[in-house]
Order: structure tokens, then sequence, then C-alpha cells
């Protein structure tokens, strides 16, 4: 028997059907048992399955994009029809998919298990958050077929409450509202769960990273969320009622709602890509059999993104009547942003030296994170650079910038998890062998997408609009073509990963030898999660007593 | 530990967590609040910078007896609030049903004083765009009386919010007015009272800073 980094009072007797408690997926059968659940592991679950689901919905929409771009005529859709595509392409991904990827589905399933708890703070709370997601995506998909909404996720006045502006605006708003308070409540639910459930000896400093990440993050969805809710309050009271608050004709100024959006909208993106970057610190330890070089950095960094997150929104109004101090001062603050970003960055790398690296899955997705994450980082500080990013406003050069981060970054985040944690969530293996192949086509296929709209943005071409310039058509090309390899590598894991369910090999309590208390539990784990709640004796990420165990 | 049966919910390994689990809950539950009410807030500050005068003058319309009188109305449920939860914690049953039950008419007699003050701004047409009389400021010019038109309809959903928090509020404590007749709450257990009761303070404390925003900037 390893000593792991806590010892669970007695061991679970792993392997032994007969006197084995249910686990958490068998103790109830039936519809109902699943939709009226307050298990946080089955309440992740069904995340996972709506959240796939307004993932394929919203890579139809890009699918569609990139087919009219593969030609500079607008031959395919009306340029309305394009408008309408792009904007419910970013608000599916952005709003329904990339926001509640890694917090509501892993972190969900997560949290609880990781500071060794039955469940989270407020269960009930939990499972209302998930119909509030639901009610909120209904609304978002109800006005999408009703017609669309064609203002650009970013709902920028004077465009969204123009009376000219026939499209879904009002639905759509109060869709991403509602999802607000899912947000806001799952957010809350964490930050009372790390705070006041952890396991005896848990103390702070021997939180795993993933609980750190997770817990920057519900701090900017409860900061951040409410900011968004009420200014899509004022927009959608302008749009009502006629008359409001960005609206010049009564001395309003629509340069504020862009403030008031971004103040959200920007921390958002750090909702998107802390989760990433937890994950990531759970998978470099855990594959390279190495205690994490500088905890202590490592857990900071994620509370200061959060917290200069929140500082730097102004940098999105660089050429909207920003005055040039206030752009000085927002720029130099989003410099501020890179140094506990590459403090993670050196850290894994540093972590990894000497490591005994084993390429699972999961881990090649890491490194797709690290390489991705650091290209998206450094093309942001271009961005945040007033002159460069004067040049480049509104460009593809942004376009890919951003892409490198959310799906480059957050989405290798979120399927390396994803793979590291399967075993655990349905106590079964994934097929390695497919998902490498899915890892490297994925990683081939983002990066032939959004690597040459970084050349196209800088040659000039605009975001937004469904026809271009000949000259560009190569560059084009490569990135529908790049999408459409892309999207095969997104569909593998999704027929893998179900496959596996039925077919693959049982995986066992702790399959990659890895620490952390919710690798002591058996796969899946029973409903109060541990037989006996564990107590933790020791620092997160202790290998070196474990040096002797084979992995997987 | 003698609370009644089923007060502990499975998760929970102590009445005591339990609490501050809720407690905590509710405290950033309401930092979230604050940021709600703060991004509104943020707009209100720059364009009363901007437009000083014109909601100098929209302030003036307003009816700042009525709305000290609601003050001291809502500063008294905080009150009968308080003590809902000191007897509570000191297991006077009977008292705590009063308290909660005061603390409700408070809160209705507010929203009822509130719904005089909407009705007789309809009357004055200062309600913006559908009822409004621009007229009134057509000495300092129409751009000025949109303005005023622009405060009025910070006012409203200013106001407006509050009411919706103060609903939400009354919500609550119909259930635990409900509660504490049954004879749920004991010193041991209480966690909902105080929990809302931090809810309603902080309604209240949201029209603390509403009243001198919109009723005393006048001057």
């Amino acid at each position: 028997m390893t000593t792991a980094i806590a010892e669970p009072r007695p061991s679970p007797p792993h392997h032994r059907p007969d006197d084995r408690v249910p686990d958490y997926i068998n103790v109830s059968y039936g519809v109902k048992s699943w939709l009226l659940t307050t298990d946080h592991k089955r309440i992740a679950l069904l995340y996972l399955i709506s959240i796939t689901l307004m993932f394929f919905i919203g890579g139809a929409f890009a699918v569609v994009i990139r087919l009219e771009l593969a030609t500079p005529k607008g031959d395919l859709v009306s340029a309305d029809t394009y408008n309408k595509l792009f904007t419910m392409h970013g608000i599916v991904m952005l709003f329904f998919f990339l926001i509640p990827s890694i917090p509501a589905v892993l972190g969900n399933f997560l949290v609880p298990l990781m500071v060794g708890a039955k469940d989270l703070a407020f269960p009930r709370l939990n499972l209302a958050s998930w119909y509030v997601y639901m009610t909120g995506a209904l609304f978002t998909l109800w006005a999408m077929l009703a017609g669309g909404v064609d203002t650009g996720w970013t709902f920028y006045t004077p465009l969204s409450t123009s009376p000219t502006t026939h499209t879904h605006v009002i639905p759509t708003a109060v869709g991403i509202l509602i999802l607000g308070f899912s947000s806001i409540l799952t957010g809350l639910n964490f930050v009372v769960t790390i705070h006041r459930m952890r396991a005896p000896g848990l103390t702070w400093m021997r939180l795993p990273l993933f609980i750190w990440s997770i817990y920057g993050t519900s701090l900017i969805m409860l900061l951040g969320t409410p900011v968004i809710t009420i200014t899509l309050v004022l927009v959608a009271v302008e749009r009502l009622w006629g008359i409001g608050f960005f609206d010049p004709r009564v001395g309003g100024d629509p340069v504020l709602f862009q403030h008031l959006f971004w103040f959200y909208s920007h921390p958002a993106v750090y909702i998107m890509i802390l989760p990433a970057m937890g994950v990531v610190s759970e998978l470099v330890t855990t594959f390279a059999r190495k205690t994490i070089f500088g905890y202590k950095f490592v857990a900071y960094s994620s509370m200061a993104i959060a917290v200069f997150g929140f500082l730097v929104w102004g940098h999105h109004m660089f050429v909207a009547d920003e005055s040039a101090y206030a752009a000085l001062v927002f720029s130099a603050l989003s410099f501020l942003v890179a140094i506990p970003s590459a403090i993670k960055v050196f850290n894994w790398t540093a972590t990894l030296y000497k490591g005994s690296i084993v390429f699972h899955t999961p881990m090649l997705y890491a490194f797709g994170f690290v390489g991705l994450f650091t290209i998206g980082g450094l093309t942001g500080l271009m961005l945040a650079t007033l002159a460069i990013d004067v040049h480049v406003t509104d460009t593809y050069f942004v376009v890919a910038h951003f892409h490198y981060i959310m799906v480059g970054g957050a989405i290798m985040g979120y399927l390396g998890g994803l793979h590291f944690w399967w075993p655990k969530m349905t106590g079964r293996m994934y097929p390695e062998f497919w998902a490498k192949i899915a890892a490297a086509i994925i990683f081939f296929g983002f990066n032939l997408t959004f690597f040459p709209q970084f050349l196209l943005g800088y040659l000039g071409m605009n975001r937004r609009y469904w026809e271009y310039a000949e000259e560009y058509q190569v560059l084009n090309v490569m990135s529908s073509a790049g999408a459409t390899i892309l999207g095969v590598g997104y569909l593998i894991p999704f027929v893998y990963l179900t496959w596996s369910l039925w077919r693959a090999k049982e995986a066992g309590p702790n399959p990659w030898g890895a620490t952390g208390l919710e690798w002591l539990t058996p796969s899946p784990p029973p409903q109060d999660n541990f037989p006996e709640t564990p107590v933790v004796t020791m620092p997160p990420y202790v290998y070196s007593r474990k040096e002797a165990e084979v992995v997987g | 530990m003698s609370a009644r049966p089923g007060a502990l919910a499975h998760h929970f390994d102590s009445l005591e967590q339990q609490h501050e689990a809720a407690t905590l809950g509710m405290w950033v539950f309401l930092a979230s609040e604050i940021l709600f009410f703060g991004g509104v807030l943020t707009a209100y500050a720059v364009y009363r910078s901007l437009h000083g005068d014109a909601f100098a003058a929209g302030s003036k319309e307003l009816f700042t007896t009525v709305g000290a009188i609601n003050t001291a109305v809502l500063l008294s449920s905080s009150l009968t609030m308080a003590l809902a939860v000191y007897f509570a914690h000191t297991g006077r049953r009977d008292w705590l049903t009063l308290c909660v039950g005061l603390t409700m008419l408070f809160g209705v007699a507010f929203l009822a004083v509130k719904g005089t003050e909407y009705y007789r701004e309809y009357r004055e047409s200062l309600i913006p765009r559908y009822a409004f009389d621009l007229d009134k400021w057509k000495d300092e010019g129409a751009a000025f009386g949109h303005r005023v038109e622009m405060f009025f309809l910070f006012y409203f959903v200013l106001t407006g919010l509050h009411a919706v928090h103060m609903f939400v509020g009354m919500g609550l404590l119909t259930y635990l007015f409900v509660r504490s007749r049954r004879g749920d709450f004991l010193p041991e257990y209480y966690t909902p009272v105080e929990v809302i009761g931090l809810y309603w303070h902080f309604v209240d404390i949201v029209w603390i800073f509403l009243f001198p925003l919109l009723y005393l900037i006048r001057h």
C-alpha cells in the first residue's frame, strides 16, 4: 500500500463486487433520479451533456462561416445571415460552452472530491443552477430558431438598441441574463465549499492547484457576472422603453455600454482560461511524476490573474474614444497580467525538468495547451501595445489571438481534463490509441485553422465581413481546410468516449498513480464520495514516495 | 446539539459547519449583489458628473418627505429584523414570530408608499418617454429637459430594482414567518433567520444609498 497525500480509514475495499457500496451511477435508476438529483457528480454529467450539445451547435455555425469564407465572394449565405452566424457562434461558444465548460463539468465533479467533502455546500442550489442554465439556453436557442440575432456577441449599443435592428435581441439577452445567475450560483457554491468543507488537515497550502484556479474563477464569476446582468437589463430597458442610458438623445453615451460590458467580458476570458490552467497543473505533475515547481507561486498567480483581470477591460476601447491617459494605464495593466500567466508557464516547464514524463493523452493536451496558450498570450501582449492595437483592431489578428486563448487554451485544457478524469467519472478508460490520434488531429487542425488568421489580420483583412479581397483567398482556404480537420478531430473523442461507457476496460480507483483525494475513492465514486472522511497529512503532489509504482 | 431531526443536511459534519456555510454563502451572494447595483450606480455616477444641473433639477421634482418617511419605515424594519435574530438566538419563539411579522408589515408599508409615489409621479408627467412633460424645462433648452428625463429613468430603474429585491425579501419573510410559527427555530438552529436577516439588511442598505443619490442631490 502506498502512502498518498492522505490515508483513508480504513482503505476502501476495491475490486470486491460483493460488498462494494453502489457507485453514484448505479445507486438509483430512472430519468427522475437524474433530473431531481442533488449529487454534484450527477449534476456534472447533466452539464456535460448540455454543454456538449451546445458545443456542436456553436460548431455548426462555425462550419458555415468557414464554408462561406472559402471563397472571396459572398456566395453561400447573405450578408445578414453571415452577421447572425458569427453572432450566434460567439454567443453559444462563449456563454453556453466555454464559461460553464471546466467549472460546471469538471469543477462540479471534482471540487467536493478534491477537498474531501460529501457534496458541494448547497446541493439543491447546484441542481437549481443547472436548471437555470437550461432555461437560459432554451431562451437563446428559441431566439435562434425564431430568426437569430445579428448584433455580434458583444451587443454594442446603439446597434443592439436601435429600433431598426429587427433581430431577436431581447430574448437572446434575456437568455444570457438568466444564464448569468447559473454562473453566480455555481461560483458561490464553489467558494463556500472550498472555505468551509475541506477535510481535516487540508489546509489552503495543501489544496490541489485545480482548486486554487477554480477559486479564482469563482471570484470572477461572482463579481463580474452581476455587472453583465445589470448591463443587459439596461440594454433591455433601452430597447423596450425606447429611451435609455446609452442613448445620446437624452445625454447618454454608447461607450459607457462598452465599459460596462467589458468589465465582465474581459474577466470572462479568465473564467475560461484559469480553470484550464488548473487542469494543466494537475496533468503536468501527474505525468511528469514530480511535485509542482513553486506551488505557492502557481497558486497565488491564479489569484493575481483573477484580480488583475478586473483592471484591464479598457484595452477593448483603445479605438473607441478612450483618452490617451486611460489607454496608457489600461495598456500597462494588461501587460501586468502577463506576469502571473508567465509564472505558470515557466513553473510548468520547470516541473517537467528532469521529470519522468509519460505521454498519455491528457499530457499531450497539456503540452498543446502550454504551446498554444503561449502564442495566444504573447499576441495578447502585442494587442495590449497601443500602436499595434490601433493597426490590427477589428482584423483577423484579434480573431486568431482570442481563438488561441479560448480554443487552443481553454478547450485543450478541457479535453485534457476530460480524458484525465474520465476514468474517475465513468469508471472506464478511454481508448488510448484513438485518443492520441484525436489529440494530434486537433492540434494540427487547430493550428492550420487559426495561424493563417494571424497573417490575414496583419495583412489587413477585417473581421465580420462575409466577403473579402481576392488576395486573401489562399490563407482563407488553408483556414477552412484546417477547420474541417479540427471538426473531425472533435468528433472522434465524442465517438470513442461514448463507446467507452459500455466497452472500455475498467479503470480502477487510480489508473494514473496520481496523488489527490479524488484518486483514493473507487471509480466511479460512491454517492457520498468517500467511505470515510479522509484525513490529509501531506502537501499535494508528493510523487517521490510513489516512484516505485508504474503508471497505467 | 439538540436541534430538530432533519435540521442537519447529510453532507455536513455538524450544525456549526452548516451554519457557517450558509452564512458565508449569503455574504458571498451579497458581494455579488453589490456589483449588480454597482454597475448601474457607476452609470449614474458618470452621468451625474456630466449632467449635474439636470440631475439636481430632476431631484427637485421628487417627494422628499415621502422618501424620508419611507427611509424611516425601512430602517424600522431592519430594527425588527435584528430583534428577530436576537429572539431566535435566545429561543423566544413568540417574540421571533412577532418581529418577523412586524418586519413584513414595514415591508408592505414601504412598498405601498412607493406605489403611491409612483402614481403621483405619473400624475405629474414624470414618466420618461411615455408621460414626460419636457415643457417644464423649456427655459433651459431641449437638451436639458432630456437629461432630466435621463434622471427619471435612473430613478425608476434604481427604485424598481430595489422594489424587486423587496418583493423577494417579502417572500423570504413569509417563509420565515410560517416556519417560526411552527416552532422550527431553536437557539441551536436558526440559520435561516440569520441568513434572511442579512439579505433584508442589505436591501435596506441599498435604499440608504438610493435615498440621498436620488432625493437629496438637489443642492
